[in-house]
């Protein structure tokens, strides 16, 4: 009975990433929070995961300020190997 | 009613539109050169079926979707070939004690972690450098996911694959990275 409660780290580790994403659902947030009571590495796993998070953001805000482009030499060579495939 | 079916002008294509795709391939594969490939791809092979252009849509429109053909193309030939090949590492035990972590992988607590969180060039760079070191398709989906942030339905999507196949990804991932920012950067 309530065997579908309790779950393996692995199975904890992947609600803990999806959590991340505010994407787990409910019920897995409860098997998360169970597994927890009885298993201190999974525990600090998520701690140091918040922590990855942070750091992704900031990659991630980078990132996207970035607005990547080609250059008028790739552009001119992009229409050099159009104009051959033509003939 | 002469001109209201949309005609294509190729010779104007590279001036409108190369910077766009070369935009879009890029946020997916991260690679500037695999993406100017696969713009070159895109414009040739649209060159070849001009002709099946029926003026639904736009121009645009219709080489973003070529785009995205090669871009579905481009992710199973690194899910199939290449991504078997690569070495993943394990983190969890198989068998009996299934699913438990490994010994030898389980996570170690990091000294001083707030303060070696603090933002800097050296601390960016060690992280691209754990994201490089993922298997190829890992590493497409998580930027995707996490440094792109598109929404886990678009990247099912476009890259044709079922969320809780995006979640095994994800989660791969992510455990590889925690313990190659562990080693190389909080406890080295």
């Amino acid at each position: 009975m309530f065997k579908f409660l309790f779950i393996t780290c692995d199975e904890a580790t992947m609600i803990c990433n999806k959590s991340q994403y505010n994407e787990a659902s409910l019920f897995e947030k409860i098997q998360l929070n169970i597994h927890f009571l009885r298993c201190g590495i999974c525990r600090l796993y998520t701690k140091q995961n918040n922590k990855m998070s942070d750091l992704f953001r900031m990659k991630a805000t980078d990132c996207q300020k970035e607005k990547p482009c080609l250059s008028d030499i790739d552009k001119a060579a992009l229409k050099q190997k159009l104009e051959n495939s033509k003939a | 009613m002469a001109n209201t079916k949309p005609t294509l002008q190729p010779d104007k294509w590279i001036d409108n539109y190369a910077d766009y795709l070369y935009n879009y391939a890029v946020v997916r594969v991260n690679d500037s050169d695999l993406a100017k490939d696969l713009v070159q791809d895109t414009f040739i092979a649209a060159l070849k079926s001009a002709k099946n252009f029926q003026g639904k849509s736009t121009e645009r429109t219709w080489l973003v979707s070529i785009l995205k053909r090669k871009v579905i193309d481009y992710y199973r030939k690194i899910n199939s070939k290449k991504g078997q090949a690569e070495v993943r590492m394990n983190f969890y035990v198989d068998g009996e004690q299934e699913g438990n972590w490994l010994e030898e992988r389980v996570p170690q607590s990091w000294d001083n972690a707030s303060e070696k969180a603090v933002e800097n060039e050296e601390l960016k760079d060690q992280l691209e450098a754990c994201i490089d070191n993922l298997p190829e398709k890992y590493a497409m989906v998580f930027r995707m996911k996490t440094i792109q942030e598109f929404e886990t339905e678009e990247i099912c999507k476009e890259l044709d694959i079922t969320a809780s196949n995006l979640w095994v990804i994800i989660h791969r991932a992510r455990t590889q990275l925690r313990k190659c920012m562990e080693d190389n950067w909080f406890n080295s």
